[in-house]
């Protein structure tokens, strides 16, 4: 028997109590989220535990909710058992006044460059990160795309008036 | 049966229609001497030797391809010299979505290219922008260098990638000499903040 979802919720739980809540579980992706001081101590678990064994991060990003206050920042995380063949989802919140997270690229190479493209386009400040700079934008940049009160389009465009195309 | 023949009514091959034939520009003619003036004889020299420099970032380096392919055949024009040097090279083709991180490295290679110089720039993406009205997307290659000819199109077909090759043959042909030294283009330059 492979590791199931209520195996990992079961071990998680076991360690941690309540300190993970909002499980959830979208097309078998086993979700749950924790408070962002935790995020390490959740991580290295999921880690170093002989039967959970996620030692691979696939992915890590973080999503914008302007309309939840004081829990304004996702930080999601994927992992990957790569024995069994599971992946699960986990994600921390933080408020966009303080967007501090502490870096998992002590544990997870991988996640060095993903905390940066995270910090260029959302403004994440991972804490500990060995080089948090700018990744994929350039440089003197001075605000985060990504986030919500950023339009999409860009403001300089002047040749996109309605009139231009019969519209105004 | 009538077998399979592309001519049915061939039509006689004029030398006048030919790419390979250059007017002759005007002048005076005489037994073993042409005599016309120096920007003239320049400006044909110039105008059929034109080494492009390809800056083929997305779809429209495809047209390109295509363009240089036997087909179409940007040969006939006498760009057949792809150069990937820019200190070698006229015509540089900007083709395709120039990001902002991209602009200083096209900036650069415009500034690394020597006189007399110009540019093509090949698609919407690269005169406007294009579609990509984004954070990261340059809005047109006239932003950061002067451009001669914009070829519209998304992507253009490689009819009118010759046809702003032609556009750019007619500029090169009738060129003042001194229009490089002048005034007028130092201020462009500088209104670029090129030199």
């Amino acid at each position: 028997m492979g590791l199931t979802n209520e195996l990992i919720k079961q071990k998680l739980t076991e360690k941690f109590g309540n300190e993970l809540l909002n499980w959830d579980e979208q097309f078998g992706l086993l979700t749950f989220e924790s408070s962002k001081e935790m995020n390490l101590k959740v991580l290295q678990f999921l880690f170093d535990d002989e039967i959970l064994n996620f030692k691979f991060m696939t992915d890590l990003t973080a999503v914008h909710y302007p309309n939840e206050v004081g829990r304004e920042l996702a930080v999601v995380y994927h992992l990957h058992n790569l024995i069994d063949n599971v992946r699960l989802r986990f994600k921390v919140f933080t408020s966009i006044e303080s967007p501090d997270v502490f870096t998992a690229s002590q544990l997870f190479s991988a996640a060095n460059w993903m905390e940066r493209e995270t910090y260029d386009f959302y403004g994440v400040n991972f804490i500990g990160h060995p080089n948090l700079k700018r990744i994929l934008n350039v440089d003197e940049m001075d605000y985060f795309p990504m986030r919500k009160e950023f339009p999409l389009e860009d403001q300089t465009r002047i040749d996109k008036d309605d009139e231009m195309f019969g519209r105004g | 049966m009538r077998p399979v023949r592309f001519n049915i009514t061939p039509k006689e091959a004029k030398l006048s229609d030919s790419l390979m034939v250059s007017e002759l520009p005007e002048g005076h003619i005489g037994e073993g001497f042409f005599a016309t003036s120096l920007d003239k004889v320049v400006g044909l020299a110039r105008k059929n030797s034109i080494w492009p420099l390809p800056f083929a970032t997305s779809c429209c380096g495809i047209e390109f391809m295509a363009t240089m392919g036997s087909h179409y055949d940007l040969a006939r024009f006498g760009s057949e010299r792809v150069g990937f040097s820019p200190r070698q090279c006229d015509l540089l083709m900007v083709m395709g979505t120039i990001a902002k991180k991209m602009a200083p490295i096209l900036r650069q290679v415009y500034i690394q290219m020597a006189e007399p110089r110009w540019v093509i720039a090949v698609g919407a993406c690269a005169c406007s922008g294009g579609i990509f009205d984004s954070y990261s997307v340059l809005q047109g290659i006239d932003q950061v260098i002067p451009v001669d000819v914009y070829v519209p199109g998304c992507p253009p077909r490689p009819e009118a990638i010759i046809d702003g090759v032609m556009r750019i043959q007619d500029l090169v042909q009738n060129e003042s000499l001194r229009r490089r030294g002048s005034e007028k283009y130092q201020e462009l330059m500088n209104s670029y903040g090129i030199e």
